[in-house]
């Protein structure tokens, strides 16, 4: 019996192709969370005083608040002093990699591996990178042919040194270190992740694109994303992660935070596939992530585009304030759960401004013992005449043990506003499985088939390069559900 | 060559098939005629592998492999097709996606590489005018928001396009009026070739007067009862199925 659950688990986690580790040395600063922590994390980082100061604050408020419970989660009772918060697998220099040649070999080959190449001459084609490892970032490329049109493209610690006028601007201008628990957290002992300006009028020429992966056991990432579309500009931004596979669950908690202007306009694209944990629900990342855009300009423009497939629990809600006049706002997820993965995600949508729109799709789909729900809210204020929302929630079932729910908020305050819900359910069933097969298509490829025409509209969404990954990952992660 | 012999299979508890045996050449034309719930769509289920039929006993083999023990798509990649009787909607997945999918997957299994998108179009160009199938429909979800009509069509398209030797086509002229019927029965025609066998499953003799039979048997109660030739569906089509009821005593 053990061993053929042993089979049945290894199977599991073949589909897994990201599951490896990188053989590098890696400085870990010593498990557990204190106030010299934080001061260790900022000087490791060289920060100035406010910085420093920005944690320190958020750190205290963080230890007067309770780890929250109110998602249709089980999220484990998490032990913050059993984990490392800090760890650099680029320890050996310094300063940080000025060249590729100082860049451990065994990293670039890890994210070779990981479809990432980080030598700018075999890179996707119009993709520049932030490659971050746990808590440090490794290479960004095709930074220098970016700042030629003034964009800066860098890890937020670069950020930090090079451009502190900037970050003081911004950082906590849309989540403030308050705004929740894992925010307050972040906020402390945020890591790396990507700093992004764009200034006025210009269209960014390229993709950018940060790719997040965990490698070190025994430590969270917390990892901070900072972009700032000024006016009349546009850029399009896409995020992807991947984790080893490890029995003991790993906390992710990161912070995104995109600042609009008047007449700009920002893609935001996620492919997230951080490990999601064995066939019988052991291990797997727990992903508490608190994303928000604020649309500050007139006719501001933001889109949030996720593809969720992996770790064992998803929470996290992007969200859009449209504060400008005419601003609008777009939402479109597809989030996949198999086995014990449990996500609560969905989307806000705060109308401020007038005559702002804004559009949610949201297409859940289970399968295994996993629970997939949809909590969004659509909040319109007082001031904003004109506002309209539509949002449609669809939920796809593969098999009887799984559970679908969808929580729709609406707090309308403003009595020119229209807003507009619609929500389905459907299940793949037998019949169509076997109809394929009839023709001579496999049941797996049939799942893909249908699941991919499922998601279509979303999909449809992420630049090209990336939506044909996403409908390969669909596929490999409701590969076995239906049998 | 099919031949299935001594067949007993159940749907849940029930018996459906109580010993059938049947030998089908190449090139042959079976009628499988019956009253309503006499197992003529469990049989044609169990040839294809439907897993919510369960052979109890007995065997059919297929070019001389056991067909039984082969799953529906492999079935289907040697050679054999079904014309569902309630072609099955698919939303999300359009026809030319499905299709592609299909003839690919028989591909493969034949070893051989997936076809060129430019090729495939133009073969999918050719099959629709075959069985004068709109080319909107293509576009389309699979059968979804299709007319009664618009499905036995597609069945047979489909059909066309994955060449099968051996099809069963299970109550394809029910639902179609008489030039849609004419059109369906004469694709299927054009579709054959020498080596093409088929059974044709229908309560009426029109299908029959465009897809002639070699021999026609009917079925009652889950077993062969009588064999004929095309004359036997003219008699059951002017005296129903009593008379043989009777002679059966």
């Amino acid at each position: 019996m053990s061993e053929s659950n042993e089979f049945v688990r290894q199977v599991a986690e073949k589909k897994y192709e990201f599951g490896f580790t990188t053989d590098v040395h890696t400085e870990i600063i010593e498990k557990g969370l204190n106030e010299d922590v934080v001061r260790l994390i900022s000087q490791k980082k060289g920060e100035p005083e406010w910085l420093l100061q920005f944690r320190l604050d958020a750190y205290r408020y963080w230890l007067t608040q309770t780890q929250p419970s109110w998602a249709h989660v089980h999220l484990p009772e998490i032990d913050y002093q059993a984990m490392s918060y800090y760890a650099d697998p680029t320890a050996k220099s310094k300063e940080g990699p000025k060249s590729l040649d100082e860049i451990d070999p065994e990293l670039m080959k890890t994210f070779d591996k990981l479809g990432i190449p980080l030598e700018e001459r075999l890179a996707l084609s119009g993709t520049a990178v932030d490659a971050v490892m746990d808590s440090v970032s490794v290479k960004t490329t095709f930074k220098e042919k970016l700042s030629e049109k003034g964009i800066i493209f860098c890890s937020i610690s670069e950020a930090v040194r090079e451009h502190p006028d900037l970050v003081k601007q911004y950082l906590g201008s849309v989540v403030p270190p308050k705004d929740n628990y894992f925010a307050a957290l972040n906020s402390a002992v945020f890591s790396d992740g990507s700093f992004v300006y764009i200034p006025k009028n210009t269209r960014c020429p390229m993709e950018l694109s940060t790719y997040f992966r965990i490698n070190a056991r025994n430590t969270g990432q917390f990892e901070r994303t900072l972009i700032v579309c000024d006016e009349g500009s546009y850029v399009s931004y896409l995020e992807g992660c991947t984790a080893p596979m490890r029995d003991e669950n790993q906390l992710h908690a990161a912070i995104v935070e995109i600042v609009v202007m008047d007449n700009a306009e920002v893609k935001y694209s996620t492919v997230q596939n951080w490990y999601p944990g064995d066939a019988e629900g052991r291990g797997g990342v727990l992903n508490l992530v608190t994303k928000r855009g604020d649309l500050r300009g007139v006719n501001s423009k933001l889109s949030w585009t996720q593809v969720e497939t992996g770790s064992a629990i998803t929470w996290k809600y992007p969200s859009c304030i449209l504060r400008g006049d005419g601003s609008q706002a777009e939402f479109y997820s597809v989030a996949v759960t198999n086995n014990h993965q449990e996500a609560d995600t969905g989307t806000k949508m705060i109308h401020l401004g007038r005559n702002t729109r804004s559009t949610i799709i949201s297409k859940g789909i289970s399968a295994g013992k996993s629970q997939n729900s949809y909590r969004g809210l659509v909040r319109v204020g007082k001031h904003a005449d004109g506002a309209r929302n539509y949002s449609s929630c669809d939920s796809l079932l593969l098999g009887n043990e799984c559970g679908a729910h969808t929580f729709p908020y609406m707090d309308i305050h403003n009595n020119t506003a229209t807003v507009e819900h619609e929500a389905t359910t459907s299940k793949i069933n037998e019949d169509q499985l076997f109809y394929c097969n009839q023709r001579g298509i496999s049941t797996e490829e049939a799942v893909g088939l249908i699941v991919n025409g499922y998601a279509k509209e979303v999909i449809n969404k992420l630049p090209m390069e990336f939506a044909v990954e996403a409908q390969k990952l669909l596929s490999v992660s409701l590969e076995g559900t239906v049998g | 060559m099919l031949k299935i012999e001594n067949l007993h299979a159940k749907v849940g508890d029930k018996e459906i098939l109580k010993g059938v045996s049947l030998t089908i050449n190449d090139g042959e034309i079976h009628a499988l005629m019956g009253t309503n719930g006499a197992g003529k769509s469990t049989l044609s289920n169990v040839i294809v592998g439907n897993p919510s039929y369960e052979v109890t006993e007995g065997s059919i083999t297929f070019n001389a492999q056991d067909l039984l023990a082969m799953s529906p798509e492999e079935r289907a990649h040697a050679g054999i097709f079904m014309s569902f009787q309630a072609p099955i909607e698919i939303p999300g997945v359009s026809m030319t996606n499905f299709m592609r999918a299909a003839v690919n997957a028989r591909r493969e299994a034949q070893g051989k590489e997936p076809l060129k998108s430019t090729d495939f179009l133009k073969i999918m160009r050719e099959k629709r005018k075959l069985v004068e199938i709109d080319q909107k429909l293509m576009n389309r979800s699979v059968n979804e928001g299709f007319s009664g009509g618009e499905r036995k069509r597609n069945e047979i398209f489909q059909m066309a396009m994955l060449e099968p030797t051996f099809c069963i086509l299970d109550e394809t002229d029910s639902g179609l009026d008489v030039d849609a019927l004419r059109i369906v029965a004469e694709g299927f025609n054009k579709l054959r070739t020498a080596e093409t066998s088929a059974v044709v499953i229908t309560h009426y003799q029109r299908l029959l007067d465009y897809i002639r039979p070699d021999f026609v048997h009917v079925l009652i109660d889950g077993h062969i009862v009588k064999s004929g030739t095309a004359e036997l569906a003219q008699q059951i089509e002017e005296k129903g199925f009593d008379w043989i009821k009777e002679e059966l005593g």
